[in-house]
């Protein structure tokens, strides 16, 4: 499913060059829930980032469903993130502007969908995560746990082969972690989609199938 | 632009209520200056009272004469109309008139000056003014030399005060002209109507039929503007052929058939060879325009362009998500167009208060502008222009911000 081979990433400023990531090579196959663990500044977003296509490798060959992404141009990777991935992040990043229904079509805005074909699938997908209720408040009127799940809403209303969280639970007390926690591996599941997360948090990273861990950008296990 | 992205763009502007503020003066008041203008030349060269026929209306007002000693451009004179816009086949009417004379009234013991015409009876079947009371002079009246004048109701009421004037007389320039007929005053920008007597050219002296240069202006009624090319050819072979009995060997005359707006532009680069005159004018309207937009639509592209690090994170999730670069861009500069609409509607307000004020100062005599239909469809494609020029730019510097820059609120 995702492939990376030999992958560097370096970031060059005009004074500093910083290697991010080194000689990574992984394999992760289709509805395997891996996490990604390592003390911070290790490469751990780094990684989730070529993983999701937000970023290009400097070195090595990046193959997501047996495409090589290494030459594709904004067209196709953005076609590519839309149709595989989902993503979900640390501080949420809903649009603030929007209310949770609008912001959980973003995705669907992107293809060729009727207005109220996505509206269906977004209140489907808010109904999983358990916000029904909640469809026409704004991000600010909701708790970090909601917003978050209405962030996962969002990932998964494109229905993707694929669900990227960058420590999903990293803003959120406990109790709060368990319930997303729960709403991931329940995606895993039931559904088999492909989960990688990455996490500080070693109670999470026991609960998936697997942990890559980094140490100052290389793989450690 | 789905319905999401519109009430998005609303709600960033209602939350951004100084930006939206600042933005808005800057872009309503370019408008407003661009509207009146527009409204200005719409009364200038779009067909209106008196001017009715204006589409289908040809003029003759410069003339030129070039030998190998000599340039001189003036008006026509009336030997020239005679020979070149007189019985043009095809054409439906054509009339000459005289280009504005100052002439003076004496009432009691008032002096009052006024602007008039002289003109041909065919002059009042080409235009329609509207007549108050009376009529217009014929052309028995011309042929008799009958001293009738039409006047504006504004000169009646300055003159005669505001009863009954048709049968009175009036002393223009010490000889007593009975009034035939009263009309609606006339703008000054319906330049071949304007005037406030007009009066019959008169006896027609051998000198006048032999004038090449004069005070005149020619005017051709066509049937329909795709007769325009054949009245012009017919036109431009009368002038070549144009060879007046009193001309130095060698002479050589040149003049044009003008829609109103060539007739304005001939005249303003002083040569009447120069077809192009028309193409130029335009030019020179639509880069001062262009000019006038530059500054405030720099305006907008720094104000937008701060902005960018405050949307950095949505532009991240967007492209997350899988917005291509093309669709975001089509997305702020969206976003900025419907900024301009609202200035463009503001500015649509404040265009109909400031020539209100125009038609109620005496700075344009007789101004009557308005804002109809054509103005404001041209005030909201000016609008829609100004925000796809002032969003374009940032619109793209927002859609290139790497997505994991964007996603941290960062940098460009």
């Amino acid at each position: 499913m995702i492939t990376l081979n030999n992958i560097d990433k370096v970031y060059r400023t005009e004074r500093v060059e910083t290697l991010a990531l080194q000689n990574i090579n992984l394999d992760i196959a289709d509805g395997e829930f891996v996490s990604i663990m390592g003390p911070s500044g290790c490469g751990k977003s780094t990684l989730l980032n070529l993983i999701g296509l937000l970023d290009k490798p400097t070195h090595g060959k990046l193959l997501l469903d047996g495409m090589h992404i290494n030459g594709a141009g904004d067209r196709s990777l953005a076609k590519m993130r839309n149709e595989k991935l989902g993503f979900v992040f640390q501080s949420f990043h809903l649009v603030p502007d929007l209310t949770v229904l609008d912001n959980v079509e973003i995705p669907l805005l992107y293809r060729k969908i009727a207005a109220g074909e996505r509206k269906k699938l977004a209140l489907a997908a808010l109904d999983r995560v358990g916000l029904s209720s909640r469809v026409h408040h704004f991000p600010t009127q909701l708790s970090g746990g909601q917003q978050q799940r209405v962030a996962i809403a969002r990932a998964i209303v494109g229905k993707p082969r694929i669900v990227l969280a960058d420590e999903p639970t990293g803003n959120l007390d406990s109790a709060m972690g368990d319930e997303i926690m729960g709403i991931l591996q329940e995606l895993n599941e039931k559904d088999g989609t492909t989960v990688v997360m990455v996490t500080h948090d070693d109670r999470f990273a026991q609960q998936t199938g697997r942990t890559i861990r980094l140490f100052d950008g290389r793989q450690v296990a | 632009m789905n319905i999401a992205n519109l009430k998005l763009a609303l709600r960033v502007l209602a939350r951004r209520k100084v930006f939206t503020a600042i933005s808005l003066v800057g872009i309503t008041l370019t408008l407003v200056v661009l509207m009146v203008a527009t409204a200005i030349l719409d009364n200038i060269f779009a067909a209106g009272k008196p001017e009715s026929n204006l589409d289908r209306m040809l003029f003759v007002t410069v003339v030129g004469r070039y030998s190998k000693d000599m340039s001189q451009t003036s008006q026509p004179g009336y030997g020239f109309l005679q020979k070149t816009i007189r019985d043009l086949p095809g054409a439906e009417r054509f009339a000459y008139f005289t280009q504005l004379q100052t002439a003076v009234i004496y009432s009691g013991t008032q002096r009052i000056e006024t602007q008039m015409k002289r003109t041909m009876p065919s002059y009042w079947q080409i235009l329609d003014f509207h007549f108050i009371e009376g009529a217009p002079f014929t052309a028995a009246d011309d042929a008799a030399d009958r001293p009738v004048a039409i006047i504006t109701d504004a000169l009646r009421d300055k003159v005669l005060g505001s009863g009954p004037a048709v049968g009175r007389t009036i002393n223009l320039g010490g000889q007593q002209y009975r009034i035939a007929g009263v009309v609606s005053r006339v703008p000054i920008t319906r330049i071949s109507a304007y005037a406030e007597v007009w009066v019959p050219i008169g006896a027609v002296t051998a000198e006048l039929q032999r004038a090449t240069i004069g005070e005149y202006n020619g005017v051709v009624l066509a049937r329909s503007r795709d007769d325009f090319p054949a009245l012009k050819r017919e036109f431009n072979t009368r002038v070549a052929n144009y060879k007046p009995a009193d001309d130095r060997p060698g002479t050589v005359t040149r003049s044009g058939l003008d829609t109103a707006f060539e007739a304005l532009a001939r005249p303003m680069f002083n040569n009447p060879e120069n077809m192009d005159a028309a193409l130029v004018l335009r030019t020179i309207f639509v880069s001062l325009a262009l000019l006038f937009m530059t500054l405030p639509a720099l305006n907008l592209v720094t104000l937008n362009l701060s902005r960018i690090l405050e949307r950095a994170p949505e532009i991240g999730v967007r492209k997350a998500f899988g917005a291509p670069k093309r669709t975001l861009i089509a997305q702020f500069v969206t976003e900025n167009v419907i900024l301009t609409l609202l200035g463009g509607a503001l500015g649509f307000v404040f265009t109909i208060i400031a020539l209100a004020v125009l038609n109620h100062t005496s700075f344009i005599p007789e101004a009557q502008f308005n804002v109809n239909a054509r103005v404001f469809g041209y005030g909201m494609l000016i609008a829609i222009f100004f925000g796809v020029f002032s969003g374009f730019y940032p619109a793209w510097k927002m859609a290139r911000l790497n997505p994991v820059n964007a996603l941290r609120g960062g940098a460009l």
